[in-house]
């Protein structure tokens, strides 16, 4: 090969082997942004080597928690006299209560053949019939299951919520597209509530509105409607410009624009929304069993506590089911409510007729015949025996590499991190953030995300909240690396992503409770299980957003980069991945957020720190105080991390164009 | 000299049954039956020719009559359903993805309609990007992109991102790319399509000089006819995946082979492109001609002027041999654009 282009017309004796003393050599940078974040990292070490303390627990009982119990005995001294309770959240939660019970009557009124029934016809009616069929299997196996009651509480609680999240959010998501100033105020709440772990709602609930299903579903409602609002505002502002032209240009006053053109063209993402609500709702109903709602949750929280993966088995068996069903038949309605499905008027009213004297047939036939007040003995069957044996017989075989696994992360990778953020005083974390997260975030994000761990010291959980950001940084690491890989296989290798698409949509839909199974079955109740718990739980939006982003690299790009003679390996290491980095920023920023939640859930299997000090906050009264404040710290947490890789996220746009050409 | 590239009974059918087509009858339908007999696509139907050393080779052809699906054959970006392609004799169907990869780096270099530029590299590093995956050195790699920097006239750019430049800069960054490993042959594939006009104009002469300054071996995809006469050494019109006429420039005006062809190169002015072979009649037995003859080879509009002022026909001659006359009457009609008779 020669040197330069031109050599070629040359005849071989004049090249002149010299390098052309114009062309420019290559430029001396200025000492860049890598070598500032190391000369920093370097001087974070020293500062912290110096300075470091000898991790002293936290102040027993120090001005927060005294605040919050101070608080909470007022409420209890007052909840009948102060007119704030009297007229304000004592109806609330009459109200809400009047509604659970209004639907727990109905839903148990049809008794069980008349349950199965209804949810057979409504599938039936805006799903199709294929779905029907998935309807009727998935409640009658809760009975099979043993668990009939079970699930149909953990029903009426999800659906009271979901009415509720329904009838304030998608007139809110409407207002928040229509009326920017709404829109402006929501969207910092809503981004808020988006990142709050479901841990952190709870003890809020019970202090307003005591415990039981009024406060679960309160903290439901709460947990689910942003996305109903989010998801609502989504479809009517995405609303095509030219039908709304039209339709102005023929005289629409603004109400007919919304009821005639705005509304119907949104329907299925509406639809969406109810669909995104349910799911929410669902998994968070699950977790109020620890406020004392009933359900699946209490089955599951009761086994967790003896761990015995068998009968948690059969009640996480139950929620997936549950979580299957009515997710299928949401997103199946959502794709009959487009506009341009069509069906004759007389077929649209015939099916709701069929399905509505089915369902009065069933409940009457149910209501009359001995059977058909409980669920059949006979047809009860349950994996606990089955599971237990298996979990027994992993425990025994694969003892060792259980163990082993637990050990060498605990020892090498958690431990060191735990001991280096929990000696590290909190002034010089708050420094470390305040300048890395400007350089990785801009000022603005720094700035939150230290009044995050200005928060955190106020609070006084400092140690607690460092064990936990310990676990959640470790989790996240091994989230991010699952996930890269996987998502990366998936984007290359189509046969791969259409094995995974399945598994991964199935994951989605599961209940974040269910996945403490597995890993307790493996790894008994340690800090550890709530790390691979958080691992299995985030690993699939982590996923989703890595293939993604590798395959939306332009296919332009690829060929031209294959063309030049890349390997494989280069072209994933030196285009696809540094294309993809923003979708890889967007997924360790979900990913972190997901890590948190679960690892405070993780606080029931043994994880400690922030996710116990919840538990026993719920369990013991003299520990409400510390709970509550746990419930903001891990709030408070969520907003530090959120804010340092969010901000990253969006940097990786801008960054390059900012920088001045040369 | 063996021919740089050799392309032989070339196929490439897209779909599901594709490798169950050629060497059967399914091959010989037309395409649009074969399409609605089994679902496949042949895009590129029994294709050969072959390019020299030095040739600038343009395909032409109307949108989807397989130019890009033909040029990403050549070096296997898309995988030939049958046939032989031959890079400097050597076949290139026959070689391992290590051997591709090396022809890919060193032989074979491609410039694209979308420039597939690197949008998180800089211009510097999007054209050392070849020899980056070959492993050259940091410090040799950018002094050869600067090199080839100054020989597209991006002085000054290299540290600017793709997305800063217009799209004729960014064009020229691919073309720097391309020529950045020293490959012999350069494929184009439509690379000023997306380009407008006037720019479009200024990049075909950045072609045609660097063709002269580096001599490399160029194969041209275009659906713009004038962007083919004006760049082609030889000229090859696809239509439905198969090649219906290869020729110069001249051959194809002024003998087209077909009806798809004629259609083509109708509006072309003649005059600009024929030469006076074309036009030449036999003397009469006892004419009195011009003294000063002309050579068969030069194009017609050249002649104008010499021939409507010589009171008497023109000999035309090729070397020494006469092989007719032009005078006014010959000239007329390949001013006015009528249909000149083919020539024996
Ligand atoms: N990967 C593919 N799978 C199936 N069909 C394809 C594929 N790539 C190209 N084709 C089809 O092959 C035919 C030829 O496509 P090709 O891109 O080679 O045309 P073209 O001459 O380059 O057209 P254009 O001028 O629009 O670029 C088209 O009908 C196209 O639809
Ligand atoms: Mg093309």
């Amino acid at each position: 090969m020669s040197t330069a282009v031109t050599d070629v017309t040359v005849p071989a004796e004049a090249v002149d082997p010299a390098p052309d003393p114009a062309a420019p050599g290559p430029r001396r940078k200025l000492p860049g942004r890598r070598t500032l974040i190391l000369l920093l990292v370097l001087a974070t070490a020293a500062v912290y080597l110096v300075v470091r303390t000898s991790a002293p627990a936290d102040d027993d009982n120090p001005w927060a928690f005294r605040f919050f119990s101070g608080v909470r005995d007022w409420v209890d001294a007052n909840r009948d006299t102060s007119p704030l309770f009297l007229y304000g959240f004592n109806y609330l939660r009459l109200g809400v209560s009047l509604l659970v019970d209004t639907v727990h009557g109905a839903l148990y009124g049809l008794g069980w053949a008349g349950l199965v029934a209804a949810a057979g016809a409504l599938a039936a009616v805006v799903a199709g019939w294929r779905i029907a069929l998935l309807a009727v299997a998935g409640f009658l196996s809760f009975g099979v299951l043993g668990l009939w009651e079970e699930s149909v509480d953990t029903l009426v609680l999800t659906l009271s919520a979901v009415l509720l999240a329904v009838l304030i959010g998608v007139p809110l998501g409407v207002l928040a597209a229509r009326v920017p100033a709404v829109g402006a105020v929501l969207r910092p709440v809503l981004d808020v509530m988006q990142i709050m772990p479901t841990f952190a709602y709870l003890a809020p609930m019970t202090l307003l509105f005591l415990i039981g299903s009024p406060a679960a579903t309160i903290a439901t409602l709460i947990y689910a409607i942003p996305p109903a609002i989010r998801i609502t505002a989504l479809g009517i502002t995405e609303v095509p410009k030219s039908t709304v032209e039209a339709a102005t240009a023929l005289g629409s006053t603004r109400w007919q624009l919304l009821g005639k053109v705005r509304l119907p063209l949104a329907r299925p993402t509406i639809v969406l929304a109810v669909n995104q609500a349910i799911m929410m709702a669902l998994s968070m109903v699950v977790i109020t069993a620890l406020i004392d709602a009933p359900g699946l949750g209490q089955t599951i929280v009761q086994a967790l506590e003896r761990v015995n993966v068998g009968a948690a088995f059969d009640a996480g068996l139950a929620i997936v089911v549950l979580a299957v069903v009515l997710d299928r038949i949401t997103t199946h309605a959502a794709h009959r409510a487009a506009p341009t499905t069509h069906r004759s008027v007389r077929l649209r009213l015939a099916g709701p007729v069929v399905a509505v004297v089915a369902v009065v047939a069933a409940t009457v036939l149910g209501r009359m015949s001995s059977w058909g007040a409980e669920f059949p003995a006979a047809w009860r069957a349950s994996f606990a025996v089955g599971v237990n044996e298996a979990t027994r017989w992993v425990e025994f075989h694969w003892y060792d590499a259980t163990e082993a696994l637990k050990n060498v992360v605990s020892a090498g990778l958690l431990d060191p991190i735990e001991t280096v953020l929990t000696t590290t005083p909190w002034w010089l974390f708050l420094v470390v953030v305040l300048i890395f997260g400007a350089l990785s975030s801009g000022p603005r994000a720094a700035v939150i995300a230290g009044l995050a761990v200005a928060g955190l010291v106020g609070l006084g959980l400092w140690q607690h909240a460092m064990q936990t950001l310990a676990t959640v940084l470790v989790a996240t690491v091994a989230t991010m690396a699952f996930g890269i890989v996987f998502g990366v296989l998936g984007a290359r290798h189509d046969r791969f992503a259409l094995v995974m698409r399945p598994v991964l949509d199935a994951a989605q839909t599961m209940p974040s409770f269910v996945y403490l199974l597995p890993a307790v079955a493996l790894f008994g109740a340690s800090r550890f299980t709530a790390i691979v718990a958080a691992v299995i739980y985030a690993v699939p939006p982590v996923v989703r957003l890595v293939e993604r982003g590798v395959r939306d690299v332009p296919a332009t790009v690829v060929e031209a980069a294959v063309s030049s003679g890349s390997t494989p390996r280069q072209l994933l290491w030196k285009v696809q991945l540094p294309m993809a980095r923003r979708g890889l920023l967007l997924a360790a920023n979900q990913g972190i957020v997901m890590v948190l939640a679960m690892v405070v859930v993780g606080g029931l299997v043994g994880a400690g720190a922030l996710g116990y000090d919840v538990v026993a906050g719920f369990a013991q009264r003299e520990d409400f105080g510390k709970g509550l404040a746990a419930g903001f710290a891990i709030v408070l947490l969520g907003v530090l991390l959120d804010r340092l890789t969010q901000g990253a996220g969006r940097r990786a746009d801008d960054n390059r164009l900012r920088r001045p050409a040369t | 000299m063996p021919p740089t590239i050799a392309v032989d009974h070339l196929w490439k059918v897209f779909g599901p049954k594709a490798d169950k087509v050629v060497g059967t009858p399914l091959a010989d339908l037309p395409r649009a039956e074969l399409r609605a007999q089994t679902g496949c696509l042949a895009a590129v139907r029994d294709v050969s020719f072959a390019v020299e050393p030095g040739e600038v080779f343009v395909v032409m052809g109307l949108s989807g009559s397989g130019k890009s699906t033909l040029v990403r054959c050549l070096t296997r970006l898309i995988e030939p359903t049958s046939g032989e392609v031959h890079i400097d004799g050597e076949a290139v169907r026959a070689m391992n993805p290590k051997r591709l990869r090396e022809l890919r780096r060193h032989g074979v270099a491609m410039v694209f309609q979308h420039f597939g530029l690197l949008p998180h590299r800089q211009v510097v590093d999007n054209i050392a990007y070849g020899l980056e995956i070959q492993g050259v050195g940091k410090a040799e790699r950018h002094r050869r992109a600067a090199e080839v920097l100054t020989l597209v006239g991006l002085d000054g750019h290299e540290h600017q991102y793709p997305d800063q430049l217009s799209g004729g800069m960014q064009q020229r960054v691919g073309l720097a790319r391309a020529l950045a490993t020293d490959p012999a042959v350069l494929l184009f594939d439509e690379p000023f399509s997306a380009l407008d006009p006037l720019i479009r104009r200024d990049m075909q002469a950045e072609v045609r000089r660097l063709h002269a300054e580096v001599g490399k071996t160029l194969v041209f995809i275009t659906h713009d006819l004038a962007e083919a006469l004006s760049l082609g050494d030889r000229i090859a019109v696809m239509r439905d995946g198969a090649l219906v006429q290869v020729g110069t420039p001249e051959e194809l005006v002024g003998a087209p082979a077909d009806d798809y062809v004629a259609d083509f190169v109708r509006e072309v002015p003649r005059a600009d492109v024929l030469s006076l072979r074309w036009i030449t009649r036999d003397a009469a037995p006892d004419e009195v001609l011009e003294d000063q003859p002309l050579p068969a080879g030069t194009v017609i509009r050249d002649t104008i002027e010499r021939v409507l002022r010589a009171r008497h026909p023109i000999p035309v001659v090729d070397g020494d041999e006469r092989i007719g006359v032009v005078d006014a009457e010959q000239l007329l009609p390949a001013l006015t654009g009528h249909r000149p008779p083919v020539p024996a």
